[in-house]
Parts: structure tokens; C-alpha cells; sequence
């Protein structure tokens, strides 16, 4: 399989009371074309900045987007709108992403429009077919606003307007973190036959690790900016190799009352990112630390067959 | 066997809205022993919030409340305000989601805690301070003298959290309810509060209601689970009964259709299909049967009630229970 999307180093900066705060700190990772990369981390690690830097909403401050061979780091305005319609985002709250006062239809035609497709009749056929496939009844549906319909519905209508221009890759930002449970699945299994429809690769950010595990081929872990660990999704539930992906994994509640709740779990909450840890970030909370930890940054390194971990002392590695 | 400490009797909460009457709770049953935990799960909409804020007295002012809150042998409902006023902190207290529901942003910590200790426990000035930090120490907050002096702004969310538990506890109440304590958390931070909880509900033999839209979270944490649906209990059993044997389909359905850590990738969820009735528009039968798998013409002609036919300790309300 290629790379249809990698970062290199890609850093993100913020500006906060005169100070850096680096949002994304030396990421390197890529996605395979057709291979759906999942994207997990606790609020405010970067996540959601790592995407929007991806799709150049936010600039990167350093380092590299690398889009199917082309740089889009530097790309200009105009040519960056043309690559727009290969990559799309879709994101958690699908009611405030939605004009309300535009008709669903117009709503979902929109892109369309922007890339010039100017004969209606066949806007009108594009929408009614991607309409039908994310399910909702073109007929019932394409008249109305946004606040008839639920929350459900809404992100149905979301990931109708991100495919209408059949892009290549789509970034999910919590795609479903704002819908109940029993809606969740219908939109997980959504994306998922949408994927196999129109042959598409995602890059899926989420926070829940249940969610991300359904729909992903490898996750990807961040903590305060920095990548943990990367590696296939059996793998990394299996056999976490950095502490924080041990972490993540016992702190999830399991609905079996057979299963105890793991306590003394690691301590604390993350630190500020205005002022990271010096070292690995997440010394501060992980039982294996040491003066190594504190002192030298863990560099990522393959620990297995596919399993990147940035950890100087690794859970498991080669035998 | 002794009156229970809190039992709720055929409880409804009807909100007036421009589509029409809402009933957000509907005619909902409930006892909870002191030292004991109930679970409340259900998802959003289905009532939980009400219910919760029914038993507190603290409804919005037009909605309408039926039945019976009884609380230490008195009925809630028929209170005044001012001793309700009394009885929140040492016998009732409430944990939001969102801890500056209850924090004060333009007071110090301190003057928070202080405040309520002196309030309510008559402390002085000096001996509620000390006793402040020692609360803050309890709920897993480092430094607790210098956090006295800030301000709810200069914590992050989970130490927010924290602040609002230690202010919950501090009058040792009988009873503490927390609705949705931890789901505005990260899943790491989720763990040591549903942890403190736990601890300090133990030590204080304290009686709890937790209510959550997560399974995961009540099937570790709690005593006993009621399943609310379209603002009714639909089942409701001790812990380990209910995950071993889900009689109501809404349950099951609820349950299969989290992702699990244990499935491979990729695996399609069962999903529900549909979503809950518009609580404007009751159905005159049960009303999970637009979305029922195992509907039957009788489903949707009454009303099946909250029973144990068995009389097995495990109640729900199906015609066709699993
Ligand atoms: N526009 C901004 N200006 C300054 N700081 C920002 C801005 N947007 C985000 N940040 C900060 O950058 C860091 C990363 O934020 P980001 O939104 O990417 O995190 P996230 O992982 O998506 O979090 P969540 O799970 O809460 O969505 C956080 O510390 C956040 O407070
Ligand atoms: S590098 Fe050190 S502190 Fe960081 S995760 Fe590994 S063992 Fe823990
Ligand atoms: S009463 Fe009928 S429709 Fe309702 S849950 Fe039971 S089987 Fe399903
Ligand atoms: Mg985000």
C-alpha cells in the first residue's frame, strides 16, 4: 500500500499571552489510501489542531503535509482550493456545523457549487443519490432545515455534503462523541459502509477508545502534542507499548460487572501545554518514570513488527 | 425492615412547551437504602435530569410535579423552601456535570467551602478553613492551601470537579446525587473521580444515585441500575443481575450497541434503528415499540408496567421480556 497522506515533523504553534503553545509538537505518521487511521488522545492534545493542520485550516508551523505526492504546506490559496474537494472534514457537534436558515438540500449542493457544477439538474441528481446512500429520503428531507431534524440525522447530513464531491480522504473529528449511544452506532456503521462505498481513507480523531478500535485499521496516540504510539488496532489493545496507551486502556469503563474498575491508575491530570514536562511529556504521571525520562525526549522507535512507541522504557518490544 | 432512605412514588414531571405538554417523567417508582448506589441510565432526553432534579426540589418553575419524594420519613414535595434550603448540604446534596453549575466564578475556593461549612456546620471562620484544606486533600488535590485562594477559572476541569465533590461532601450529606459527574471528563481523570466517589461514599455511608448515559460506568459503580426510556424506569435490578440477564429489549438493544473492546475491527454494530418518541406525542403503548425488534401487535395497544412477575427482584416493564 502508498501513503496517500503523511506528516512530517508537522508542528502547530499557538500564540497564548505572548508564550508558544505548541498544539502539535513533531508529529511524523502517515495513512495508507484505503486504510482508515484512528486518532485518540485525551482534550487538548492536539488532535482536532492536528487535523485542521492537515486540510491547511490551521498553518503549520513547521514541518510537512504531504497530500497523494504534493506538499500542501506552502500550496497556494487558489491551488489549495482546488486540492479542497480531494480531502473533507466532518465534525462533532452536526448541528452547529449546519446553516439553519438553508434548505438541507441547498445545504448538501453547497460544494458542488463551489467547485462549479452549475447545471441544477445535476446538482439535483448528485444530492438526491448521496442523500439515499447516507440514508436519508431525498423527497421527505431536501426541503427542510437543519432544526427538524436530531442530532443523528444532522451528522447523516453532514457526511452528505463531505462525499457529494467523492473526496479521497476525510477527517472525522469526533464524529460521534455528540450523539447517543444508540444513534452512535448507526453512524459508526455509516461511515463504515460509506468507506467501502466510495473507496475512501479516513483519518478518524475521537477520544473514546472503543469507538476509534470499531472503525480503525491502526491508532494513532497522543498525549500534550506529541505522538505516543502508533501500531495496528489488535496490536495496540493487545500489547500496548507506551505507558499512557496502558493508561487509556484500563481507565475505560466496561460494561461487565465481573470486570473490576482498575484503580490506582496513574495519578493526576495532564499538565498545562503552556508549560510541558521536560522529557517525555508524560513523565509526570507514568509509574516507569526516570531520570532518562525527565531528561532526554523519548524518540519514536519501532518496538514491534508495525508498532512505533516514543517511550525510553516500552511495556513490550522485541523478545 | 426499616422505611427506606429515600423512595420515590409515582413521580411525573409534565413541562409545558410550545409543541404542547411534555412529559419528561412519567410516573416513575424508586427506593434507595442509605449506603447504597443506584445507577440511573438512559440516554439523552429520556428524563434522567428531571427526575434527579425532581427528588431535589429544583425544577424549573413551570413544570408541574405528581407523586411523592419521600426523604427521612417527610415528603420533599410538601417542604418549604426554606427548610429545603436547610436540608441541602447536610442530607442532600448534587454533583453537575458541569461543576460551575455549582461554583461560584468570581469566589476564591476557600471562601466556597468556607462559607458552606459556616452556613450549615456553624464553624468558625478558622476552623472551616482548616477543614477546607482537608476536604481538598481527601478529593486528590495537591497543594490545598494555595488552592483555597484561587478561582475556579485557575483549575482545569477535572480539579473543578474535584472542588465541586469536596463542597458536595462537606456537610456530610445522606445522600448524594450526581448526574453525570464525569462525562464532560477524559476517560483518565473519569477514573480517579468515579474512584473518589466510590471511596468516600463507602467511608461516609452514604446512600448515591449516579446518573449516566454509560453502561460502562454503572456496571461497575453502582448497587442497582434503573433503565429510564421516554421518561420511564423500563428496568430495573441489582447490578449483576441486570448485565447477566437483560429482560427488556430496549436494555439489550442499548447494551449491543456499544463498541466493544473485546470485537475486532470492523465488526458492524447492531444498532438501534429510529429514535425515541417525541415526548410531546406519548404512544399509547409501550413506547420503545417503533424500535423494537421483537414487536408484537399487543405492544402497541397498552402500556406494559414495571413489574416482577418472577418475583425475582428484577423488574421491567415488556410484554415480551427475553
Ligand atoms: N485557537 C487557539 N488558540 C490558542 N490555543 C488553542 C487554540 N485552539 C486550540 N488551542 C490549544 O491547543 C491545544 C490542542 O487543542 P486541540 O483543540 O487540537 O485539542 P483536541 O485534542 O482536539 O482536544 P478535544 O478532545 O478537547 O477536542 C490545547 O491546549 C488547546 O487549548
Ligand atoms: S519515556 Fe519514561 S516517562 Fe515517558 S512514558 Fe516512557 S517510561 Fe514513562
Ligand atoms: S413491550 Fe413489546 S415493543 Fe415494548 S419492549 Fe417489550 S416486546 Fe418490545
Ligand atoms: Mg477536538
Amino acid at each position: 500500500m502508498s501513503a496517500l497522506l503523511s506528516l512530517e515533523n508537522l508542528t502547530v504553534e499557538y500564540a497564548v499571552g505572548g508564550r508558544s503553545l505548541f498544539a502539535v509538537s513533531d508529529v511524523s505518521l502517515h495513512v495508507d489510501r484505503g486504510e482508515t487511521l484512528g486518532l485518540v488522545g485525551e482534550s487538548g492534545c492536539g488532535k482536532s489542531t492536528l487535523g485542521r493542520a492537515v486540510l491547511q485550516l490551521r498553518r503549520p508551523t513547521g514541518g510537512k503535509v504531504v497530500f497523494d505526492g504534493t506538499e500542501l504546506t506552502g500550496l497556494g490559496a487558489e491551488k489549495m482550493r482546488l486540492m479542497r474537494r480531494r480531502l473533507q472534514l466532518i465534525f462533532q457537534d452536526p448541528i452547529a456545523s449546519l446553516n439553519p436558515r438553508r434548505r438541507i438540500g441547498d445545504i448538501i449542493a453547497e460544494p458542488l457549487i463551489i467547485v462549479g457544477v452549475t447545471d441544477k439538474a445535476e446538482r439535483d441528481r448528485r444530492v438526491r443519490e448521496v442523500m439515499t446512500a447516507v440514508g436519508l429520503d431525498p423527497d421527505v428531507a431536501m426541503g427542510r432545515l437543519p432544526h427538524e431534524f436530531s442530532g443523528g440525522q444532522c451528522q447523516r447530513i453532514c457526511i452528505a455534503r463531505a462525499l457529494i464531491l467523492e473526496p479521497e480522504l476525510v477527517i472525522c473529528d469526533e464524529p460521534v462523541s455528540a450523539l447517543d449511544v444508540s444513534i452512535r452506532a448507526q453512524i459508526l456503521n455509516l461511515l463504515e459502509e460509506m468507506k467501502r462505498r466510495y473507496g475512501l481513507t479516513l483519518l478518524f480523531i475521537a477520544h473514546d477508545l472503543a469507538v476509534v478500535k470499531a472503525v480503525s485499521d491502526r491508532i494513532a496516540v497522543m498525549y500534550l502534542g506529541k505522538l505516543c504510539e502508533i501500531a495496528p488496532t489488535e496490536r495496540l489493545f493487545a500489547q500496548p507499548a507506551h505507558p499512557y496507551t496502558a493508561l487509556l486502556l484500563d481507565a475505560i469503563p466496561v460494561p461487565d460487572p465481573t470486570v473490576r474498575p482498575a484503580t490506582n491508575l496513574a495519578v493526576g491530570e495532564p499538565p498545562s501545554p503552556l508549560d510541558p514536562p521536560s522529557g517525555c511529556r508524560f513523565r509526570t504521571r507514568c509509574p516507569r518514570a526516570d531520570r532518562q525520562c525527565a531528561a532526554e525526549v523519548p524518540p519514536l522507535r519501532e518496538v514491534a513488527a508495525g508498532q512505533f512507541a516514543a517511550c525510553h522504557h516500552p511495556l513490550t518490544g522485541p523478545a | 425492615m426499616s422505611a427506606p432512605l429515600l423512595s420515590i412514588e409515582g413521580v411525573s414531571v409534565e413541562l409545558p412547551t410550545p409543541r404542547g405538554l411534555l412529559r419528561a417523567v412519567d410516573r416513575v417508582d424508586l427506593t434507595l437504602e442509605a449506603g447504597r448506589t443506584l445507577g440511573v441510565v438512559g440516554e439523552s432526553g429520556c428524563g434522567k435530569t428531571m427526575l434527579s432534579r425532581a427528588i431535589l426540589q429544583l425544577l424549573p418553575k413551570r413544570a408541574k410535579l405528581d407523586g411523592r419524594v419521600m426523604f427521612g420519613g417527610r415528603d420533599l414535595a410538601g417542604l418549604s423552601r426554606e427548610a429545603l434550603r436547610r436540608l441541602r448540604g447536610p442530607e442532600l446534596a448534587v454533583v453537575f456535570q458541569d461543576p460551575m453549575t455549582s461554583l461560584n466564578p468570581v469566589l476564591t475556593i476557600g471562601t466556597q467551602i468556607v462559607e458552606t461549612l459556616q452556613v450549615h456546620l456553624g464553624m468558625s471562620g478558622i476552623a472551616a478553613t482548616k477543614r477546607g484544606a482537608e476536604l481538598l486533600a481527601a478529593v486528590g488535590i495537591p497543594a490545598p492551601e494555595q488552592r483555597l485562594r484561587q478561582y475556579p477559572s485557575q483549575l482545569s476541569g477535572g480539579m473543578r470537579q474535584r472542588v465541586a465533590i469536596a463542597i458536595a461532601l462537606s456537610c456530610e450529606p445522606k445522600l448524594l446525587i450526581a448526574d453525570e459527574p464525569t462525562t464532560a471528563l477524559d476517560v483518565t481523570v473519569q477514573a480517579q473521580i468515579l474512584d473518589l466517589l466510590a471511596r468516600e461514599q463507602q467511608r461516609r455511608h452514604m446512600a448515591m444515585i449516579l446518573i449516566t448515559h454509560d453502561l460502562g460506568v454503572v456496571a461497575g459503580r453502582t448497587d442497582e441500575v434503573a433503565v429510564m426510556y421516554a421518561g420511564r424506569v423500563v428496568e430495573r435490578a441489582p447490578t449483576p443481575r441486570l448485565f447477566a440477564h437483560m429482560r427488556m429489549p430496549y436494555t439489550e438493544a442499548l447494551l449491543a450497541a456499544i463498541p466493544r473492546l473485546d470485537s475486532a475491527p470492523h465488526t458492524p454494530l447492531p444498532a438501534i434503528g429510529g429514535r425515541p418518541p417525541d415526548p410531546t406525542r406519548p404512544l399509547p403503548g409501550c413506547s420503545f415499540a417503533p424500535r423494537c425488534r421483537y414487536v408484537e401487535d399487543d405492544c402497541r395497544a397498552a402500556k406494559p408496567p414495571l413489574a416482577d412477575p418472577e418475583r425475582a427482584g428484577s423488574l421491567y416493564a415488556c410484554w415480551h421480556p427475553r
